[in-house]
């Protein structure tokens, strides 16, 4: 378009750029505080350009315990932990899903909308609100402090359920009835042609997942109490609590980038999957 | 709903959606009907001794003049969330739409706060907010404004609003921005030819015809407002000072789990669960009446 | 005085040109109809001049005024999009009123003029619906009010009928041009579809791979095209073409055939005859043997090849014919109606 206003294009990246600013500006400091030494991050007010002891700090906090006087488990330990959490989040999440939207959406069988309106239900019941007693559940199945214990209370996903079941719903009748005449049977079709067709979705899906379980924080923090199981993300808290004895914000501070850098990476690598799975679960 | 086209099979769909049945029963529907039966229940904190006392629990809460005050903090706290977040994605979306080349770059650099977890979110405003060592409490010295959030409710309200409208805003840029690029090129272009200038096209034609995703943005970022923020809080103000930033989520935490108040917390617990529903119908009651342009 | 002149104008995205010094004049209340295939350019065209497309080089002016750097809003145009691009929240009648209102005229004349357009357009009843509560001929003619109430120097069309069906179109078609025949405004009517070409425009531009190729009246454009394409795109069934030597008034075929002609031409050229201008004779020296005949009733279109050299040539006779596959039949074909082009140009000679 013939647009003579250079005035409102300078406003417009002038915006966004300020934009831009606001929402890099905590990663900004975080970045510099975990790049000085504990000294300097004890004097007021903190440095707002970075030092030369990231790679330092970095080293002792990844393969370190925390915060001196404080023995907790080494960061990459916590590291793993979230690491395994997230993943049995998202893949379980997404296995179940695809099994449930699989049987609802092909299947005549007795109770089938019984059981599609319970799943539906349990968009009405975040963990938050159940947390008591979901938490007696998973203690009397000896769930606690274990990898199980975190990752299959979640696992029961209703987004990535109806998300599966609205991709099915448009895959048309004929490649079911022409893998039927080719000789497939249900488990066939559902292997070699609806999970190729819902590649995309999956992906797109797993990265939202992966994120998700990965930033957990109330459920792993009530359920978690041997400190070797513990998650980075819940770590962080703790370390804030014991700042307030031994301040040593250049440790917090690389734990929290290291906490960050995972679920930031996958977003930024795989943006395009990224933004089409939130626009499409969300719907 | 089902395929036109389907199989008639029992043994195989039963075993199919088994593991989430499964998983809904034993970590969904069991505990929320414990719940349910919990906060009609009053406990002892040895778990000892239960007296069934109907809706009692219920009544205390809503007598309970803190429990009110939580009510209409979390009430404020949610609405001043979803209003900043929102209204700073609609003004940045807007101008990154207009952007040809680079639009893609401003928006990588926007979204990835998504990825950060609440607590982090937290941990980082808190730092940056220290009263002795962060960089803001300096500036606004500079100023003659004494910032210490321990202290004053006031400040730590307005912490933990800022740390959670930061993180949402990612969010909710994404699909402002989605809405925006889907408006077909030539009704904008007609408006520039009837003589629109571009702030009269964004704000008589653009934001009416995103109103849909105003409206699901709201639900949206309210309901994060009331749950996803726990750990936001936790980090931060852990409630405090004096109950200052106690949203509703929080003290069923705290008084369950610190407290070990089981009937009470378990009372919020159903309120909570009440909340939900009501807000979660109506999403689907709008989404269903998504206006069809 | 809404005159429009085109002057060397090119457009280029990044290093590629896609429009080639398009020069033209365009009268006051003249109906230009600029049509071609798809991708030549000529959208691209229309959008110079109503300012959503900025000009690379050359200079678009309406009533002797340059307009390269003024806003859409500022040219006093009004545009009919392809698919309305109504504004899908307001009524029909805020639809209309809304340039009005930007140009803040009094609520009085914005509601007269809105009324007006309405009736001309006949779609007074449907003031207060939203454009999804109408049909597609309906919503058309809302974007059309929507120009007319602008009562601006020009008014430009962009394929507005190609979303709608087959009969709607021909009805709509005609709408349009009795309806710029009233309002006298200066048009510029981008179409792919020859026949709308035809029958609207008072004088045609015909655009290909962003060259004109030619620009005239409908009449210039059936009986004296251009060029190789000017001449095959207009005219339905198209043209026939033949390649041929030229030496002293005689066309000497690949099969021997020869052709007499008026014209002057030498050298390797390519001959056009049109279907309808193929006069079946018994005697007659171009024969075509049939492959495929179409009865449609009142014509029928013999598809056939001249006999003895693999061109394809097409004849279109009246009434039902009896011809079937394996005949040949034989055509007279009168140098007034033969066009001759330079083979290797594409230009016409004669």
């Amino acid at each position: 378009m013939v647009e003579n206003r250079p005035f409102l294009t300078v406003i417009t990246h002038a915006v966004l750029v300020l934009g831009v600013i606001m929402i890099a500006l905590p990663i900004w400091i975080t970045f510099v505080a975990a790049s000085h030494d504990e000294l300097r991050m004890t004097q007021a007010p903190i440095p707002m350009l970075p030092g030369g002891h990231f790679w330092e700090n970095f080293t002792r906090t990844l393969f370190g315990s925390g915060l001196a006087g404080n023995e907790i488990t080494p960061v990459w330990r916590m590291l793993l932990n979230s690491l395994v959490m997230a993943f049995s989040i998202a893949a379980g999440k997404i296995v179940i899903s695809l099994l449930s939207a699989f049987a609802i959406v092909y299947f005549k069988f007795p109770f089938r909308m019984g059981f599609f309106w319970m799943i539906f239900l349990t968009l009405m019941l975040p963990v938050e609100v159940r947390i008591l007693p979901t938490f007696e559940v998973v203690a009397n199945l000896g769930l606690l402090n274990s990898y199980w214990g975190l990752s299959v209370p979640l696992i029961a996903s209703a987004t990535a359920t109806f998300m599966f079941r609205q991709v099915f719903l448009t895959i048309p009748d004929e490649m079911l009835e022409s893998a039927r005449i080719d000789g497939a049977g249900p488990l066939r079709f559902f292997w070699d042609i609806l999970i190729p067709l819902s590649r995309t979705n999956i992906a797109a899906l797993f990265v939202i997942l992966f994120i998700y379980g990965w930033n957990q924080y109330l459920w792993p923090l009530l359920i978690t109490t041997d400190s070797d199981m513990t998650t980075i993300v819940v770590s962080i808290k703790q370390m804030l609590e014991a700042a307030e004895q031994s301040p040593q914000w250049n440790i917090i501070m690389m734990t929290a980038m290291l906490a960050m850098l995972p679920p930031i990476l996958v977003v930024i690598a795989m943006q395009k999957l990224f933004v089409q799975g939130l626009t499409e679960t969300d719907k | 709903m089902l395929k036109r086209v389907h199989f008639i099979k029992i043994m195989l769909p039963l075993l199919l959606v088994a593991p989430q049945i499964a998983v809904t029963i034993i970590f969904f529907m069991w505990p929320a009907g414990q719940a349910l039966y919990q906060s009609f229940l009053i406990e002892d904190a040895f778990g000892l001794s239960s007296e069934f006392v109907w809706f009692e629990n219920f009544e205390l809460l809503f007598d309970d003049e803190i429990y009110l005050q939580t009510f209409w903090r979390t009430a404020v706290f949610s609405s001043l969330v979803a209003v900043l977040a929102m209204s700073i994605a609609l003004v940045l979306a807007g101008f990154a739409e207009r952007v040809i080349k680079g639009a893609g770059a401003y928006r990588t650099l926007l979204i990835w706060p998504y990825a950060v977890a609440p607590v982090l979110a937290g941990a980082l405003w808190v730092f940056m907010f220290n009263p002795t060592l962060g960089i803001f409490p300096f500036l606004l010295e500079k100023i003659n404004i004494d910032w210490n959030h321990y202290l004053n409710g006031g400040q730590a309200m307005g912490l933990v609003v800022a740390a959670a409208a930061w993180k949402q805003i990612a969010y909710n840029f994404l699909f402002y921005l989605a809405a925006m690029q889907s408006i077909p090129k030539s009704v904008i272009e007609a408006a520039a030819i009837d003589g629109a200038s571009p702030m009269r096209r964004f704000w008589t034609i653009t934001f009416p015809l995103v109103s849909p995703t105003t409206f699901f943005l709201l639900v949206i970022n309210i309901v994060y407002a009331f749950f996803d923020t726990f750990g936001i809080i936790h980090a931060v103000t852990q409630g405090g000072p004096a109950n200052a930033t106690t949203i509703l989520v929080y003290k069923v935490y705290n008084d369950g789990f610190v407290g070990l108040d089981l009937g009470g917390s378990a009372a919020q617990s159903v309120v909570l669960m009440f909340i939900v529903i009501v807000m979660t119908v109506v999403q689907f009651r709008y989404v269903e009446k998504k206006v069809e342009y | 005085m809404a005159n429009i002149k085109l002057d060397k104008l090119t457009k280029s995205y990044g290093d590629t040109e896609v429009l080639h010094h398009i020069d033209g004049q365009i009268e006051h209340g003249e109906f230009i109809v600029i049509v071609g295939p798809s991708g030549c350019g000529k959208s691209t065209l229309l959008r110079m001049v109503a300012g959503l497309e900025t000009v690379t080089t050359g200079e678009v002016s309406i009533g002797d005024k340059m307009i390269n750097d003024l806003e859409p809003a500022d040219r006093d145009i009004a545009m009919v999009f392809q698919n309305y691009a109504l504004y899908p929240h307001m009524s029909v009648e805020q639809n209309m009123a809304y340039g009005l209102k930007i140009r803040k005229l009094p609520k009085a004349e914005i509601k007269r003029r809105v009324e007006e357009a309405a009736d001309i357009l006949e779609i007074r009843d449907y003031l207060k619906r939203k454009p999804r509560q109408l049909s597609g001929g309906q919503r058309q003619r809302v974007a059309m009010g929507r120009a007319i109430v602008r009562d601006p120097q020009v008014f430009l069309f962009d394929e507005p009928l190609s979303n709608l069906d087959a009969k709607l179109r021909v009805q709509m078609r005609l709408e349009i041009r009795k309806l710029q025949r009233r309002l006298g405004v200066t048009s510029i009517y981008v179409t792919h579809d020859q026949v709308e070409a035809m029958t609207l425009g008072d004088r045609l531009m015909v655009l290909n791979g962003g060259y004109v190729e030619q620009f005239g009246t409908p009449i210039e454009v059936y009986e004296k095209p251009a060029s190789i394409f000017v001449a095959g795109f207009i005219g339905s069934p198209s043209m026939n073409f033949v390649s041929a030597t030229a030496a002293n008034g005689v066309l000497t075929l690949s099969n021997g055939t020869t052709l007499a002609t008026n014209t002057t031409a030498a050298g390797a050229v390519t001959v056009g005859i049109r279907p309808e201008h193929l006069f079946p004779n018994k005697d007659g020296v171009l024969k075509i043997e049939v492959d495929l005949p179409e009865k449609l009733g009142a014509t029928t279109l013999v598809h056939g090849r001249i006999s003895g050299a693999e061109t394809a040539f097409t004849a279109s006779l009246n009434g039902i014919n009896a011809a079937s596959t394996g005949d040949v039949l034989s055509f007279d074909a009168p140098p007034e109606f033969l066009h001759i082009f330079d083979a290797e140009t594409g230009k016409r000679i004669s």
